[in-house]
């Protein structure tokens, strides 16, 4: 009787086991790891960065691009004019580009994107963009006049983002499941859940992708992150979710570990005008009783560039004001006496469910403590915390990492959720966005970068790193994130 | 008989509204709003009043209740507020998943449980039954994530046997699905195996001591032979319930294992509608495992009902015990 119950068993698991495959190495195609699936396909339409990190550069492109260390470069536009007073953007196609439909790309498609994505009621998560624009006409199939209702010193960077990209109108419709646009890769099938495929486009326009196929895989969970890297299921994961594991690759030669830098400035967000926080001796006390190495080291497992204002330390334009915050637990102390709190108060600290967050959270907690101040941590997930506190303002402080680029522009904005109301900063923001001179630029954007620290607006933490996990064998993954994107137009394998 | 199934049937009608109400209750006092989440901090009002209209969030709370109960009614889950493809396409994906997975850990219960009931029941109070019930105590107590964690890494990292996770679609074989599956459904079954087969061994030690093994054995039947050819017969029934219930909760319970193996189960798939507040799919995933739930339940108090008369006549004997 046992024996007849357990031969089927034995027979199955033999079967299993037989047809396991064994693994050869493909040299034409290669697994990445992302930690969050995109919801749909559609970048124009929804504030996933999980749609660009498998989409941007691979299979949609815009006018203009990122490149890998941040700059902007040509994309579907080969070049440009801009007019004297800085309003009037003309430019110029690339010649020969065809979406993956087999239609072709030109000026017709440009101002169909634009318009669209600016268009009253329209669901692009990045409108403010667009908000300049006037009109955009195609004034031959190659060239594009674009005039804006003032001088906008980014407007390139603004059609570098993904929310920018080019699409057609007769593959609008679909666009969600099977996305068609002009870059190296094709989409090829999406296992919804599990794996997206994409595969090289052979008439791509420009210079074409070293892969025949990629394949992202999608592995929220830390530990089956370390898993399929390690069993090889995985060849490169960037983004990688579990720093406490690192020591493992960090010592297999199989693998390297590169801590690259993303646009993601680490906050420690005060709400300006909630009780004692609404004033500013209050909030430098908070900065004050910040240890940042510690933090580092407790909640980033060393990994993450310590930040003094709200701007990225890679970007050449940075300011390191670190040291007007630098850790001084006394002259806290004397800060909150001098603004009567000297028994210190207490205020909610409101966590989303990033690590960096809820383990930042608690260090925050002991080391706030130890000048005073009572700070009850709260944890939400992201729609509570778009409610409660992006939206409602109901808060005292709250960790976040603000990952869109060079995003200083949102101290500029009184009703936004930390609430810093001052018609100084506005004024620099306005002039700057109105300059078109690098040099000028640079200055203006510097001294924005050094009010907001003297301001105290926020405790600025650290820039928040991406680790990338990669087989060695792989070559020419981006290091950096100066976008939420994985490029994989230039990936290859070393022989 | 007729009266018997027409009553449970009608429980079964109003356990399955009541629960819709009470999910689609639970779903709206849950914070955040879907549209705001789908665009981002960076979003302006006028978009996320475009999408709220384009979900029909803009509708009263009544007024969606009844189209989403009208819509189930005629085979239409609505449209998935992340996805924007119609939820029962999205669920029947992931079925193909989760159906298998639950069959292979639900065939790995009924095969190794009563094996493991039937050597500890007969050789009862040896070492042997000593070690099945240290095991089977384990095996109830031991989290089945941990247990997951522990089969990645002897089986697909230390020996190499198995995929690590994930799934690339039956597509490729029913071979490899089935290899990817493994793991999955051995952490699923252990626990439940664990509790079956302490069960089964309990029931096969009362039925031993009945009469009529008795003189089964008196007959000249070996223990085992007896326990197979007649306690076993009588420890079934409740084996039959708990086992239905072991079904529908290796199909809505693989919440966990599947997030560990990265599987694109439904476990998996409310999981994420959960945080992305898709909160139609949500309530409609949760509607359909209520609706398995409640109709496997049925069937099992169903076969109940056919195989015990005295279940459905609601009449019960006085148990006649006789003492030890």
């Amino acid at each position: 009787m046992i024996t007849r119950i357990l031969s089927p068993l034995c027979l199955v698991l033999t079967a299993v086991l037989l047809v396991s495959p064994l693994m050869a190495a493909d040299r034409n195609s290669m697994t990445i790891g992302l930690q969050l699936e995109p919801p749909h396909l559609d970048p124009t339409s929804a504030a996933a960065g999980a749609i660009d990190q498998v989409l941007y550069a691979n299979v949609f492109e815009g006018l203009t691009r990122f490149a890998r260390d941040g700059s902007i470069i040509p994309g579907l536009a080969k070049s440009w004019v801009i007019s004297p007073d800085g309003a009037v953007y003309t430019f110029t196609l690339n010649e020969n580009v065809r979406f993956h439909d087999g239609s072709v790309m030109d000026a017709s498609d440009v101002k169909f994107s634009l318009d669209r994505a600016r268009a009253e009621g329209s669901t692009n998560a990045q409108k403010a963009l667009f908000a300049g624009i006037t009109s955009v006409e195609a004034t031959d199939s190659q060239t594009v006049r674009i005039t804006l209702d003032e001088a906008n010193g980014q407007f390139l960077f603004n059609m570098a983002w993904g929310d920018a990209v080019i699409v057609a109108e007769e593959s609008i419709g679909a666009i969600r499941t099977k996305p068609v646009g002009t870059g190296p890769f094709i989409m090829e099938r999406w296992q919804k859940g599990d794996r997206i495929i994409l595969s090289r486009n052979p008439d791509y326009w420009g210079e074409p992708a070293r892969l025949d196929q990629v394949t992202f895989r999608f592995i929220a969970d830390p530990n089956a992150a370390y898993a399929a890297i390690m069993a090889g299921d995985i060849d490169a994961f960037p983004g990688y979710p579990a720093p406490e594991t690192l020591p493992g690759f960090e010592s297999d030669p199989r693998f390297r570990v590169i801590a690259g830098s993303t646009e993601g400035e680490t906050i420690l967000a005060i709400n300006n005008q909630a009780g004692p926080l609404a004033d500013q001796r209050v909030r430098a006390a908070i900065a004050h009783a910040i240890d940042r190495s510690a933090l580092i080291d407790g909640a980033m497992f060393g990994y993450g560039v310590p930040i003094g204002t709200h701007f990225a330390p890679h970007h050449p334009d940075y300011l390191d004001l670190t040291q007007l915050s630098a850790y001084a637990p006394d002259k806290a102390k004397n800060l909150l006496a001098e603004a009567g709190y000297a028994n210190g108060f207490e205020t909610t600290l409101k966590l989303p469910p990033p690590s960096y967050a809820r383990r930042g959270g608690e260090i925050i907690q002991a080391q706030l403590a130890q000048v005073g101040i009572t700070a009850r941590i709260e944890t939400l997930e992201w729609a509570q915390w778009l409610e409660q506190v992006f939206r409602g303002k109901d808060y005292g402080l709250t960790i976040v990492s603000h990952t869109e680029p060079y995003d200083i522009g949102i101290y500029a904005r009184p009703d936004y959720y930390f609430q810093y109301d001052s018609p100084a900063f506005r004024d620099l923001i306005k002039t700057l966005s109105a300059t078109n001179d690098p040099a000028r630029r640079r200055d203006l954007v510097q001294s924005a970068q050094r009010m907001i620290a003297e301001d105290n607006v926020n405790a600025f933490l650290f820039q928040l790193p991406q680790i990338n996990v990669i087989n060695a064998g792989v070559m020419g993954m981006w290091e950096n994130a100066p976008t939420q994107a994985t490029d994989m137009t230039a990936v290859y394998w070393q022989d | 008989m007729l009266i018997y199934a027409l009553r449970k049937a009608g429980l079964l009608l109003l356990s399955l509204t009541l629960s819709s109400l009470v999910i689609f209750a639970l779903i709206e006092v849950i914070p955040g709003d879907p549209a705001q989440f789908m665009l981002g901090i960076g979003a302006e009002e006028d978009s996320l009043a475009a999408l709220r209209q384009e979900l029909g969030l803009d509708q009263p709370a009544p007024q969606r209740y009844l189209a989403w109960i009208g819509g189930m009614l005629l085979g239409d889950f609505g449209l998935s507020y992340t996805y924007r493809i119609p939820v029962l396409d999205v669920v029947m994906e992931r079925l193909a998943v989760s159906l298998p997975l639950a069959g292979l850990a639900m065939a790995m219960v009924l095969v190794a449980a009563p094996v493991i009931a039937i050597i500890a029941a007969w050789r009862h109070g040896s070492t042997a039954d000593h070690v099945v019930g240290g095991m089977t105590q384990i095996g109830i107590a031991v989290p089945n994530f941990w247990l997951a964690i522990l089969l990645i890494h002897l089986f697909a990292l230390g020996l190499g046997w198995f995929p690590a996770g994930g799934f690339s679609g039956w597509h490729n074989g029913s071979g490899a699905g089935l290899r990817a599956l493994f793991l999955p459904a051995l952490a699923l079954a252990i626990p439940q195996i664990a509790i079956l087969a302490r069960i089964m061994r309990e029931e096969l030690i009362r039925a031993a001591d009945q009469d009529y093994f008795r003189t089964a054995r008196a007959k000249g039947l070996g223990p085992l032979e007896a326990l197979l050819r007649h306690a076993l017969r009588n420890a079934l029934l409740p084996v039959l319930t708990i086992a239905g219930m072991q079904f529908s909760f290796l199909l809505a319970g693989a919440i966990i294992v599947e997030n560990v193996f990265a599987l694109p189960g439904l476990g998996r798939l409310v999981f994420q509608a959960i945080a992305q507040r898709d909160l139609i799919m949500v309530e409609s995933v949760v509607m359909l495992l209520v609706f398995a739930v409640v109709v496997v339940s049925f069937l099992v108090e169903l076969a109940y009902g056919l195989a015990d008369p005295r279940v459905r006549t609601g009449v019960r004997p006085p148990r006649v015990r006789k003492g030890p």
